[in-house]
This record gives C-alpha cells, structure tokens and sequence, in this order.
C-alpha cells in the first residue's frame, strides 16, 4: 500500500490513509468510542498522580463504604476504592485485550491466507492442526500453558494467542477461497505474479476488513480469557488488579456490596462496546466501494 | 497457412483435459493454429466451445490440479512454453504475453488503486521503481485515451466506468509491450457504443505497438471488424480456419454456415418469424456423438459422418475446414482420422 513516495506525489500517495480517516471521522459513534478508549488510556496511565487514592492500600475500617465524594464508586472488602482498582485494572485489561487478539490476528491472517491459497497438502497440514485448536478445551489449553510456563502476563497473551489464531485462520481461509476465484486474481496471474505477491498485494487488502471486525470481536473474548484464568488462579495474581479478576473477587460479596462487582463489568461493556464502534467505523472507511 | 507474416505464436495438438469427480473432460482438443506479427487473429465460437480454455491454455492458467494442458508444442517468438517451469512461465506472462479478461468490473482488485495495479507488471518484470511506473503508467492512460490520467492513477476501480476500467485493462495488458495480447470477449460486457470504441482502440494500438492479438468472441460482427484470420471453434476442436475474407465469402463447415445465417440482417423484413438458428446445442463433452461432433445438428449430415471423425480438409491458401463435405472424393488417401 502507500508506505513510500516521491516528494511531488506524497499527498496523492497519502489518499488511501486520507481518506480512511475522513471516513472514520463522519461516524460519530465510531469517534465517541474512540475518544472512549484514548480517555481510557491516558487516564489508566496517569492514574497514579490523577486519584488520591492507593489501588493496593488495605483499610479494613472502611469496608464495603457506598458511593461517595471520597470513594466515588465506593469501597472494597479491603476498603480499597474500586474506581482507582478499575482504572489500575485498565492496564492490564487492555493489554491482554489488544496484545494477544493483535498476535492471533496476523498468525491467523497469514495461515488462512496460505491455507486458502496454496491449498492442497498446506491447506490439509494447516487446516487439521486448526481444527485441533479448535476442537481441544481452549480454556484447558491456556491453563496447560499457563501452568507449565508460570503466571504473568507474557504468559497470558501467549496462551490467549495459541488459543485465539485458529478461528481467525478459518474465517481468513474461507475468504481466501472466494476471493481466489476473482477474476482480478486471474487478471494479477495473467501477469506473471508471484503468489506470494498475490497474497500479499491482492489478497490481503480485501481481507482486511474483516480482520478488523475480528479485532474488535476478540477483544471482548481476550478480557473474558484473562478474567477467567485470573479466576482460577492462573492469570494475574492478587493484588494486582485486572477486571476479569475484579469482578471475580465482587462476586463474592455481591449481596452485601453489588458495586463491587457490578463497577468493572460496566467498564469491561463500555470498553467492548467501544472497541465495536470503532471497529464498525474502520471497516467502514477502510473499504473504498463504501465511500460516497 | 500462408506465411506471409512472421509467427509469432504457434500452437502446435493443444489438448486440455480435467478430471474431476464426475470423470473426464477433454475441453480443447487437437487445436493448431499461428498467430502472426501485428495480425489480430479471432477464435469464435458458441459457449462451452472451448475458445476461453484456449486462452487460458496458452496463458497456463488452466486451473490446478485438475485440470491438465498437454501440446506438441506452443512457441511464443522463438520460446518454447511447453518446456518451460511454473515460474518460467510465470515470468513469461505479462511481459511477453498478456491478457484482458471479459468482464471490467472484476477484473481489477477493488481495494487497489488503478494505477498501481495497471503498472504492476513493469514492477513484477522490469523493476521498476514507484517513481519510473507511474511515469509509463501515465504514458500508457494517455495512449488508451483515458482522459485525466493523474487523478485516474489514484482512482479505485469503482470510480471508473466500464469502459475506463476495460482501458486500464488494455493499457495493463499493453504495458511490458508484449509480442501478444490475448483478449477473451474484451467488449461482451460493454455498451455498444463503448464496444466500438474499445474496438477501435485496439486495432490502433495494434497499429502503433505492433502487438498481435487474439481476439475471443461469440460476435461474428467483431471477427469481422477486426480480424485478418480466424478459428471456428466447435466442442473443443477447431473447425474451420482461414483469412476472414474466405470464411465469411466461402465459408467451409456447415456450422460455419449456420453461425453466418444467424447474424439478424437489417434488410430483413422483421415479421417474417423466427430468426435462423443452428438446431439443437453444443454437446455435452462428455457425451460426444460418435463420429463428427455436429452431425446430430448438421443439415448436410451424410453417413461417413456418423461413421468416422472428419480431418481437417484443405480448401486452399490456409482455409480449413473440419468436415467430409470436402474429402470425399480423396477419403482413400487421407484415411480415417483419429
């Protein structure tokens, strides 16, 4: 795509990235949801010198305390503010988000893309492996590797990873196999293309935009992977916080202090939710047929 | 074949066979022809005839693996494709033959922008740089008369008609200046008056670059128009071939003959009934009639043609044609044909 161009060219060269972002910034969902997720980020950044609080301090006196001007979103069974545990938390649920769904998207991408391409033995080879992935208790998997390789965070994207590239490889293939019977794939071997260049040049930019919805369909599950592992006592490790495993913890004292529990499976829906709006909205502007 | 020009391809006992679960399709059978240096060369015929497998035969673009293309010999300008490897022939696609595809609208990626996918080739077979490739490109938009060819180079094809992407087509298959340009019903998806100027444009880039040209059609008035020889194809085989001048003035093979009364003439009072047609329809290639393939819809069937397949009979000056009618009297000495 354009990555490079002479002086005199850059801005017809820039088009392409142009007006994908015109496009995106005509839907304001997609802007809401983006401003969202930027606010999300530098306020998870900063939230040390932004909240009077500290995430890790225990104050067994305030137990449990309501919503209020001091604890906004009110206290823990540790006496902890929730808010400045959800935003802490923000961390690390949005690493293990983005960072493993990024991870098995290109594996994916580049093994669906073989698969449905190439074809023959490949595909076989590929699609089998796939299907074990696929057909083996994910959940058991990840623990498997968490286990063996210990509990930290590279850890959890490389088990979400191993976990996640499967699924997108058999959406990826499946669309591959269409798209190899466009004409205008017979037009780019009509001249002497390589296949690699095919892949790379004509298969790829079409598959994109379903990477895209995937990208944002998987975020979701990534932070529900990690809260899951972090539940049974694989994933991050108290006190360190992440929402997976804050609304864990909540859950145990649901009667006595709904909030707990309830706080940061709000965020983990406003920031899917976010996710799927720009996800739409980049779908949308990245595909050139969709522009007026 | 009169060899008044240089050749430059020559097809020599094309056969293009797949397999698949439902048995065994022969598609192109026994075909040979020449093309000539600057001669634009037709191959006409009803669908399922053979004449896009042709193509795709020479471009070895026949799908894998189950189809398989078996010849003599196929020479481009001296190059023996037979003998080639995959990427041999892959390198020899798009530089020194090219094709344009029927259909405009699919045939360009719709995600890349025109430009670059027309001067991909120069990329692929001169390398090129960004800078060289849009130069040539813009040269070439001009040269198909694509008016504005700056801000067609940064179009997507959608942007563009049918007729501006069947240029761009054209100026894709021009750009390495190939010794032959294969066009598979280039027009068939066009208006009528951008199908003229598409024509036209072809024949003056014919002119000007001298490339030869097969020209893919089931529209006898573009044969017509356009070419200096031509392949009837019928049921994977050719059936009669020569100067457009000798088929249409002396047109050898019944389902020539029948191909020629079905053009609707204009002086042709209109509530005279039914237009003619050839009865019946292309075989299933599976199930070929013994004999001669178009006995069971030829008017002039003897009993020789349910007997034995007819040879290529010679009716002078390169003209052939694939039926008894013209070996009768000599049946002895060319014998049965396979």
């Amino acid at each position: 795509m354009t990555i490079a161009a002479s002086n005199t060219e850059t801005i017809e060269a820039a088009s392409l990235l142009r007006d994908g972002v015109e496009g995106f910034a005509r839907n304001r969902v997609a802007v809401i949801g983006l401003a969202f997720i930027v606010v999300l980020i530098v306020v998870a950044v900063f939230v040390p010198w932004i909240s009077p609080h500290d995430p890790y301090r225990v104050a067994l006196d305030e137990q449990f305390l309501p919503p209020s001007w001091r604890f906004w979103l009110g206290t823990d069974n540790f006496g902890r503010d929730v808010l400045t545990r959800i935003l802490d938390g923000a961390r690390i649920s949005l690493l293990v988000g983005t960072v493993p769904s990024l991870i098995s998207l290109v594996i994916g991408a580049a093994m669906g893309i073989l698969s449905g391409y190439v074809g023959g033995k490949t595909d076989a080879v590929i699609m089998r492996v796939a299907d074990m992935m696929i057909a083996f208790p994910s959940l058991l998997l990840a623990m498997v590797v968490m286990y063996t390789l210990g509990p930290n965070l590279l850890n959890i994207f490389f088990a979400l990873a191993l976990v996640g590239w499967a699924s997108v490889a058999r959406v990826v293939r499946s669309q591959t196999l269409a798209l190899k019977g466009k004409e205008f794939i017979e037009a780019a071997r009509a001249n002497g293309t390589s296949r690699l260049t095919i892949m790379l040049k004509h298969i790829f930019p079409n598959v994109i935009p379903s990477l895209i919805v995937l990208f944002s369909l998987s975020i979701p599950d990534a932070i529900m992977w990690e809260s899951s592992l972090s539940f049974l006592g694989v994933g991050v490790q108290p006190p360190e916080a992440s929402w997976g495993l804050l609304v864990a913890k909540g859950r145990e004292y649901l009667l006595q202090a709904p909030i707990v529990a309830i706080a940061p499976g709000v965020a983990i829906l406003l920031t899917v939710l976010a996710f799927n709006f720009i996800g739409d909205g980049l779908r949308d502007a990245l595909d050139p047929s969709m522009k007026d | 074949m009169a060899q008044h020009h240089e050749t430059v391809l020559s097809v020599r006992d094309m056969r293009t066979e797949f397999h698949g679960g439902r048995g065994h399709i022969r598609a192109v059978d026994g075909v040979s022809f020449d093309v000539g240096r600057g001669r634009i060369v037709g191959i006409v015929g009803e669908s399922g005839s053979g004449k896009s497998m042709t193509a795709l035969s020479i471009m070895g673009l026949v799908p894998k693996p189950s189809g398989h293309v078996a010849a003599q010999s196929i020479t481009l300008d001296g190059t023996e494709l037979t003998a080639l490897s995959a990427d041999g022939l892959r390198q020899v696609r798009g530089r020194d033959m090219a094709m344009v595809f029927q259909e405009p609208m699919t045939s360009l990626n719709p995600v890349r922008k025109v430009g670059e996918q027309v001067g991909e080739p120069l990329a692929i077979h001169k390398g090129m740089n960004r800078r060289q490739i849009r130069e040539r490109v813009l040269d070439m938009f001009e040269l198909v008369g694509i008016p504005e060819p700056r801000a067609r180079f940064d179009a997507y094809p959608h942007e563009l008609s049918g007729g501006l992407r069947q240029r761009a087509m054209i100026a894709m298959g021009l750009i390495c200046e190939p010794k032959l340009l294969i066009a598979d019903e280039p027009t068939t998806a066009l208006d009528v008056t951008t199908q003229a100027q598409i024509l036209k444009l072809m024949r003056e880039l014919r002119d000007r670059v001298g490339t030869s040209i097969i020209l893919i059609t089931h529209d006898l008035g573009i044969i017509a128009e356009m070419c200096d020889e031509v392949n009837v194809m019928y049921a994977g085989q050719i059936v009669e071939q020569g100067s457009v001048f000798d088929l249409f003035d002396r047109p050898g093979h019944p389902y020539t003959r029948g191909l020629l009364a079905s053009i609707p003439k204009a002086t042709e009072a209109r509530s005279e009934g039914r237009m003619p047609s050839i009865p019946g329809m292309v075989p299933n290639l599976q199930q070929l009639p013994p004999g001669c393939r178009f006995n069971p819809r030829c008017g002039d069937v003897m009993s020789v043609c349910h007997d034995a397949e007819p040879p290529l009979a010679d009716l002078g000056q390169g003209h052939q044609a694939r039926c008894w009618l013209h070996v009768t009297r000599d049946v002895e000495t060319i014998g049965v044909a396979r």
